[in-house]
């Protein structure tokens, strides 16, 4: 993105974002503007690791505590879906206390995990940081619009963001025994059931996490956005959106919190694990990785391939690319909208709206509107550990099964990652890893090009954006980010 | 740096009373801490994001101190407000403009197979920089490298066996090229936040104290042999566990909900294990690995290799 580009002669230029910074990974964006708005773009994740590979031949009771070690952001959710689909693999029926204590668990990462995308990977896109390194340098036109008031305030929060998110992982590990990386979750349920002691302790610090999210996140994401009007127009993308569900409701994990669903070309259809492949032909993989569901599927890099340009494979349903994350769950779920969303987008916007998709495809769809499905979530759950988990569990009563590895199986789990949809597969042999296949939400928003052509997500969802200084393309990471990549 | 006493004697004693504080962290060298602030430089490879979110948890100090007095984070990916060539230009200046006094902290570990091509970090004037060779140049010109994690230090998952990147230690890294800047290792999957910034202020007091030559020697004075500051990884786990007693009687638990006993049956690798997480604990003080299940043995070289299967007596 040197400020030298000059426009080719049919008047396109083009710039690269590497690293696009606050997220987790490491990612670049490439993309062409043409008369000031982006008309392509490419993304390329530079990073591999081959989990996959790691994993075989271990035993399988392994993955929950290895997978984690994947996103130090949302670990529990990765053990989630590892515990998951061993459940499944060693066909055990989990206690409705184990089921409570690991929503308990996974509910206060969530919070965590929100506050932590907002405030501090995203709210320097919005926010002027304190003058030292690391909050600058910054882009020449930082685009930072908010009043020398409120973006004091916006500060203090950020700070105060902090010590919540703290408390969240103290939440976290009063049953999981530390965060980053639980040791709490394991195949049959929790390790620790809880005490009246430590459920007390719980109670007290989400207390103030709740009132945080409730009187300031909240509030603070529609204030930001009515500064910011004109990011609900950018950043739209497909509007195809996915969820698997998530929260588990009762023991047979029929019913969850948050819908599992999929919304395809303005129509809403039911889920279908079945119509989930991966696609690699602009991958570094080798092309026999390609067309696969996941419990086909083969991970082998191949880093020399002509017109590969990521490490991420193209997940598709049903050949579409969807996006996944809190937007995609709160189109596909459409819930009430908090009071006090409901108060600012009428006093703040002027938009009369109740449920979630009253907002309309085309505010919904967009940068702000990602943030804004965030913030309504993080109620959500709050919501839930509230008013329910904290009541249905009980002190002292089992929250663990034992069962054993069986000798050849395969389970899969499906959850909800903050950032997306997330899919662990294990096919067991001779009691041991045979295959392990790995689909997070990263995989869904920030894949490149399929084997048809079409682009990933997020690299769709750059098309039309705004860049009228190229030498600060700040819209660019902006619309990223809003993903929670 | 404006660390009150307060704070830095409690970022060095574990968070149940009574430990008391640890002889080398004199009180009376804290008040000297007024004027050195480095300038550090936080690169990623290969890893989660876990140690930088660990780091986020630092109570005392507080992490936004330290952002703001303690140190000058001048490039850390995943809080920085820069990003592309804003960020990689200033990275490659300060470090210009402070060779030989800068510190750099390394999280991941490095991919040397395919000329380092498993793990890119950035782009400036549209050349692409590997962690390979970012890590060769970073740390070349540093006072001293600190690696935080047991990625950086030893390898850690990326490095196990089944790996296909080539993936290694930052440690072996800079051995294999002949790069001779004093390393500390703070392992941990993650680490502890007390265990990165208690060794960072260590550090930073050390050469505020004795200047640079003389500082960076007190702080190789403190490395076991595996290159962990004593200070946090100089007990062993097993040994100060408080079912020790049980071990010693043959009382283990048979499932991981059995608080009474010892949890070596259930794969517990504490004997094998070397810090100081039975008296600090984690988050806060509110738990920690063995409490809650068994300890994975995290902290050390051979993990997880070695510590697998993490629940199998070992
Ligand atoms: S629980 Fe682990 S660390 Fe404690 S005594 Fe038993 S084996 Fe040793
Ligand atoms: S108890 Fe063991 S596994 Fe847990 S953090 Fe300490 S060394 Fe690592």
């Amino acid at each position: 993105m040197s400020k030298s580009s000059t426009p080719a002669k049919d008047g396109k230029i083009k710039i690269a974002i590497d690293p696009v910074s606050r997220i987790e990974g490491h990612l670049k964006a490439e993309v062409v503007v043409k008369d000031g708005k982006v008309v392509d773009a490419w993304l390329s994740g530079g990073m591999y690791r081959g989990f996959e590979n790691i994993l075989v031949g271990r035993d399988p009771r392994d993955a929950a505590q290895l997978t984690q070690r994947l996103c130090g952001v949302c670990p529990t959710a990765h053990s989630t879906a590892a515990c998951l689909a061993l459940d499944d693999a060693c066909d055990v029926k989990i206690t409705k206390n184990g089921r409570v204590t690991r929503n308990l668990i996974f509910g206060a990462n969530y919070l965590q995990s929100h506050l932590l995308h907002f405030y501090h990977l995203a709210a320097l896109d919005f926010v002027r940081g304190p003058g030292k390194a690391p909050f600058v340098p910054r882009f020449d036109q930082p685009d930072l619009r908010l009043d020398e008031k409120t973006n004091a305030v916006a500060v203090d929060q950020y700070i105060k963001a902090l010590e919540i998110r703290r408390i969240c992982h103290e939440m976290v590990a009063l049953f999981g025994g530390k965060m980053p990386h639980i040791s709490g979750q394991v195949v049959g349920g929790t390790t620790e059931i809880p005490t009246k002691e430590k459920l007390a302790e719980y109670a007290s610090r989400f207390k103030e996490v709740r009132k945080f999210v409730a009187e300031t996140y909240l509030p603070t994401v529609y204030l930001i956005g009515s500064v910011y009007k004109d990011l609900f127009k950018i950043g739209g993308g497909y509007k195809n959106c996915m969820s698997y569900g998530v929260f588990p409701m009762d023991e047979e994990g029929t019913k969850t919190l948050i819908d599992s669903g999929v919304y395809i070309d303005g129509k809403d259809e039911k889920f279908n694990p079945a119509l989930i492949k991966e696609f690699v032909k602009y991958s570094w993989f080798e092309d026999s990785c390609s067309d696969l569901h996941p419990s086909k599927g083969k991970t082998i890099p191949d880093v020399h391939k002509e017109g590969a340009y990521s490490f991420i494979k193209a997940s598709r349903y049903n050949k579409k690319p969807v996006e996944v994350g809190p937007l995609a769950r709160m189109w596909i779920h459409n819930p009430e909208l908090s009071e006090i969303g409901k108060k600012q987008l009428k006093d703040l916007y002027g938009i009369k709206a109740v449920k979630f998709r009253d907002l309309g495809e085309d505010l919904a769809f967009s940068l702000m509107g990602r943030h804004v499905a965030r913030a309504e979530e993080a109620l959500i759950v709050a919501d839930a550990i509230n008013d329910t988990w904290l009541k249905e569990i009980k002190a002292g009563e089992d929250t663990y099964v034992e069962s054993k590895v069986p000798v050849t199986g395969e389970g899969i789990g499906f959850t909800e990652a903050p950032r997306g949809s997330l899919l662990h597969y294990i096919n067991i042999q001779d009691s041991k890893v045979a295959n392990y296949q790995l689909m997070p939400a990263t995989l869904w928003n920030t894949n490149p090009r399929d084997d048809m052509g079409q682009r990933g997500p997020v690299e769709e969802a750059l098309i039309g954006c705004p860049v009228p200084d190229t030498g600060s393309p700040v819209d660019i990471s902006r619309i990223i980010r809003s993903f929670d990549p | 740096m404006s660390l009150t006493r307060r704070d830095f004697v409690k970022l060095c004693t574990g968070t149940v009373a009574g430990f008391g504080v640890s002889q080398m962290f004199n009180p009376s060298v804290v008040q000297a801490l007024e004027k050195f602030v480095p300038h550090v430089f936080w690169i990623q490879g290969q890893g989660c994001t876990g140690c930088s979110v660990s780091l986020l948890n630092s109570v005392h100090p507080s992490i936004a101190k330290v952002l703001l007095d303690v140190i000058t984070l001048d490039f850390h990916p995943t809080i920085m407000g820069s990003e592309g060539e804003v960020a990689w230009g200033h990275m490659t200046d300060v470090a210009k403009e402070q060779k030989g006094k800068y510190i750099v902290i390394f999280e991941g570990s490095v991919p040397v197979a395919e000329n380092g091509h498993y793990c890119i970090l950035g782009e400036k004037d549209g050349k692409e920089y590997t962690m390979l060779e970012t890590t060769l140049e970073m740390a070349k010109n540093a006072a001293v490298v600190v690696n935080v994690g047991t990625c950086a230090a030893y390898g850690g998952i990326p490095a196990a066996e089944g790996n296909v990147t080539g993936s290694t230690s930052v440690t072996k890294v800079l051995a294999d090229n002949g790069i001779k800047t004093p390393v500390v290792n703070v392992p941990g999957c993650p680490p502890h936040p007390d265990w990165m910034i208690g060794t960072l202020v260590y550090a930073i007091n050390a050469i505020e104290e004795k200047g640079l030559e003389g500082g960076l020697g007190e702080v190789v004075k403190i490395l076991d042999s595996e290159g962990r500051p004593t200070p946090f990884f100089g007990e062993n786990i097993h040994d100060n566990c408080p079912y020790l007693s049980k071990f010693d009687e043959d009382e283990f638990s048979k499932v991981f909900t059995d608080k009474e006993n010892c949890r070596y049956e259930l794969g517990c690798k504490g004997p094998s294990a070397n810090a100081d997480c039975f008296k600090r604990k984690w988050n806060g003080g509110v738990n920690w690995c063995v409490e809650n299940a068994v300890c994975l043995g995290c902290v050390e070289p051979g993990f997880p290799d070695e510590m697998s299967p993490f629940y199998e007596a070992g």
